[in-house]
C-alpha cells in the first residue's frame, strides 16, 4: 500500500490524477463549507442575477434561473461520486462472485452463467440502460439500478478468466486435497489473486460510471431537476451555446477532471499491480 | 509381510470418448506397506502422475479399486480420507498461494480437520515450521519471500500438518537445485521415519530415489511394468526399458563416490 503510493506520486501524470481525484472528492464531501450558496442546489430562483458570465461571487457564472454554477458542480460532484460508488458497491460483488463460481465450477454452472452474462454484454450498455430508465421512472435510484445492470458482467468477464487461470495453480490443488471446501478455496484462495485486477478495473470505472450516468441524464432519462447534474446541466446549456457557453464548459470540464482523474490512476495501478504478478 | 496401508487392485482409466480413448493406466496393482517409501518411476506419458491423481482422490479410477487400510476408497472422498492422504508437489512456486501467508497456509490443513484446539493452532504452526527446520516466525512470511527449497520445506510441512498417514510425493525435488534436492530428500527420509510416514515418490529420475525408496515400481505407456526391491531393481533388471532407465542414471566412479561422501560430511553442520 505504502509502495504503491510512493509509486503513485512519483510519476507526474499519475500524480495529477491522484489531485483531480482529491478535487472531486473534496469538493463532494465538503460541499457544504465550499459552495458559496449552498441553497442553489435546490430549486432556487434569483431572476436578477440570471444568465450571468463569470464575475465574482458567481465564478462559474449562474444559470437561467439565477443559480450559481460553481454551487451546483460542487453538488452534482456528491451525487455523481454517490451514484459512482452504490453502483460499483452493487455490481462488482455480484458480477465478481458470478465470474468467480463459474470459473472455478466449470462444467454446465460455467456455461448457464457465462452466457447469461454474453446475453448483457451483447446488448450495447448505453441502449440497455435507456431501455431500463425508459419502462422505469428517471430518478436517482432508478438511474442506479440501470447503470449496475449493465455494469456486473464486465467484472464477470475478467474475474471469470482470472479464474480459470489460477485454478490450474498448485494452491487449488493443495487446497482441494487438504479437503477444503468450495467456498473457502473460490473466496480465500482464488479471490485474493483476482483483488488487484478488480481494484484497477473499479478504479478506471468510478470515471466510465459518472460519465455513463451523465450520459443518461443529457438525454434526461437520469437524476431529474431540482437535482444538480452535470449531465443534465450540459444538456440544459447545449440550447444556449455560443453566447451562454458557461452553461456548457464548466460542468463538461467538470465531467473531464473527473474521468480523466479516475483514468489517470486506473492505469497506473494496472502498471503497479500488474507488475507485481 | 504387514497388511498393506494402501492398494490398487485392478485400476484402470481411460480419458476422453469414442475414437478418442486415451488409456492413461491400464490394470495397474500394488500394494504398499506402512512405513515403507514407494517409487513410482517413468517417463512423461507413462500414467505414473494418473496413478498419483487417482490415489489422491482427484479424479476415480475408470475401473478397480483403491483400498486405504483395508477399505475401498469412494470416489467421493470424505475428509477422513483427504487427512489420511496428502500431496507434496512439484513446483512449490505454485503451491503456496502468494496472497496468503505461510501460516494461513499450514493453519487451512488444522482448520479444516479441527485438528487442536482454536487457540492452540498458532503454536502448531510453528511446531511445523521448526520439524521442516524453518524457523516460527516465517509463518507470518508470503511465499514470494521465500527461497525454493524453503517453500518446499512448507510444503512439506502443510502435508505434515494433517498428520497424514501417506504422502504423495509428486516429483518434490525436481524443481530445486541438486544442493537443496539433497537436503529436501533428506528431511522426507528423517520425517518418513519419526512420523511413521508412507511415501508413494513420483519420479521421472532414478537417481533421486535410488536412496530413500524401499521399492520401485517402472511405469511405460500406462502400464507397470516391474516392481521390486531397490536394490534388485537396480542388480537385475528384468525389463529392457528399466534396463534403459537404468543405464540412464550418471554413474559416479568409487573416486568421486568418496569424494561426494568427505563433502556431505562437511555440509552436515550448514544443512
Amino acid at each position: 500500500m505504502k509502495r504503491t503510493l510512493a509509486i503513485l506520486t512519483a510519476n507526474p501524470l499519475s500524480l495529477l490524477g491522484l489531485v483531480l481525484v482529491f478535487v472531486v472528492v473534496f469538493s463532494a464531501v465538503f460541499a457544504d463549507f465550499i459552495a458559496p450558496f449552498p441553497e442553489h442546489a435546490g430549486a432556487v430562483v434569483d431572476f436578477a442575477n440570471f444568465n450571468q458570465p463569470p464575475q465574482w461571487p458567481y465564478i462559474f457564472g449562474t444559470d437561467l434561473v439565477g443559480r450559481d454554477l460553481f454551487t451546483r458542480v460542487i453538488y452534482a460532484y456528491r451525487i455523481s461520486l454517490i451514484l459512482g460508488i452504490v453502483v460499483l458497491a452493487i455490481a462488482v460483488p455480484i458480477g465478481v462472485s458470478i465470474g468467480l463460481v463459474a470459473g472455478y465450477l466449470g462444467g454446465r454452472t460455467e456455461y448457464v452463467l457465462m452466457r447469461l452474462t454474453d446475453v448483457f454484454l451483447s446488448v450495447p450498455p448505453l441502449v440497455l440502460a435507456m431501455s431500463i430508465m425508459g419502462v422505469l421512472k428517471p430518478t436517482l435510484a432508478n438511474g442506479m439500478l440501470a447503470v449496475t445492470v449493465m455494469w456486473w458482467p464486465w467484472y464477470t468477464r475478467l474475474v471469470y478468466n482470472i479464474t480459470r487461470g489460477e485454478k490450474e495453480e498448485g494452491y487449488v490443488l493443495a487446497a482441494e486435497v487438504i479437503g477444503a471446501s468450495r467456498l473457502h478455496i473460490i473466496f480465500r484462495e482464488i479471490l485474493p489473486n483476482c483483488v488487484p485486477a478488480i481494484v484497477t478495473k473499479m478504479t478506471l470505472d468510478m470515471g466510465f460510471v459518472i460519465l455513463i450516468a451523465s450520459s443518461l441524464s443529457f438525454l434526461g432519462l437520469g437524476v431529474q431537476p431540482p437535482t444538480p447534474d452535470l449531465g443534465s446541466m450540459v444538456a440544459d446549456g447545449a440550447k444556449y451555446l455560443p453566447d451562454s457557453w458557461w452553461l456548457t464548459i464548466f460542468p463538461g470540464l467538470a465531467i473531464l477532471v473527473a474521468v480523466f482523474g479516475f483514468n489517470l490512476i486506473g492505469d497506473a495501478l494496472r502498471d503497479i499491480l500488474g507488475a507485481e504478478q | 509381510m504387514t497388511a498393506p496401508i494402501l492398494e490398487l487392485d485392478n485400476v484402470s482409466k481411460t480419458f476422453g470418448t469414442g475414437d478418442d480413448v486415451v488409456q492413461a493406466a491400464q490394470s495397474i496393482s500394488f500394494g504398499v506397506t506402512k512405513g515403507e517409501c514407494l517409487a513410482i518411476v517413468g517417463e512423461s506419458g507413462s500414467g505414473k502422475s494418473t496413478v498419483a491423481n487417482m490415489i489422491l482422490g482427484i479424479y476415480p479410477p475408470t475401473s478397480g479399486e483403491i483400498h486405504l487400510n483395508g477399505s475401498v476408497l469412494p470416489s467421493r472422498r470424505q475428509l477422513a480420507h483427504r487427512r489420511a492422504i496428502q500431496l507434496v508437489q512439484q513446483n512449490p512456486l505454485s503451491s503456496l498461494n502468494p496472497k496468503r501467508s505461510i501460516g494461513a497456509s499450514l493453519r487451512l490443513a488444522l482448520d479444516v480437520h479441527e485438528i487442536g484446539a482454536k487457540n492452540e493452532r498458532a503454536d502448531l504452526v510453528s511446531a511445523l515450521l521448526e520439524e521442516v527446520g524453518l524457523p516460527a516466525d516465517y509463518a507470518k512470511r508470503s511465499p514470494t519471500a521465500l527461497s525454493g527449497g524453503q517453500r518446499q520445506r512448507v510444503a512439506i510441512a502443510r502435508a505434515l500438518a494433517c498428520q497424514s498417514q501417506l504422502v504423495v510425493l509428486d516429483e518434490p525435488t525436481s524443481a530445486l537445485d541438486v544442493l537443496v534436492q539433497a537436503r529436501v530428500l533428506k528431511l522426507l527420509n528423517q520425517l518418513r521415519e519419526t512420523r511413521n510416514l508412507t511415501f508413494v515418490f513420483i519420479t521421472h529420475d532414478l537417481s533421486v530415489v535410488r536412496n530413500i525408496a524401499s521399492r520401485i515400481a517402472v511405469f511405460e505407456r500406462g502400464r507397470m511394468i516391474e516392481l521390486g526391491d531397490t536394490s534388485t531393481l537396480f542388480s537385475n533388471p528384468a525389463h529392457p526399458y528399466t534396463r534403459r532407465l537404468i543405464s540412464a542414471v550418471p554413474v559416479v566412479t568409487d573416486e568421486e563416490a568418496a569424494l561426494r561422501s568427505a563433502l556431505a560430511a562437511g555440509l552436515e553442520d550448514t544443512n
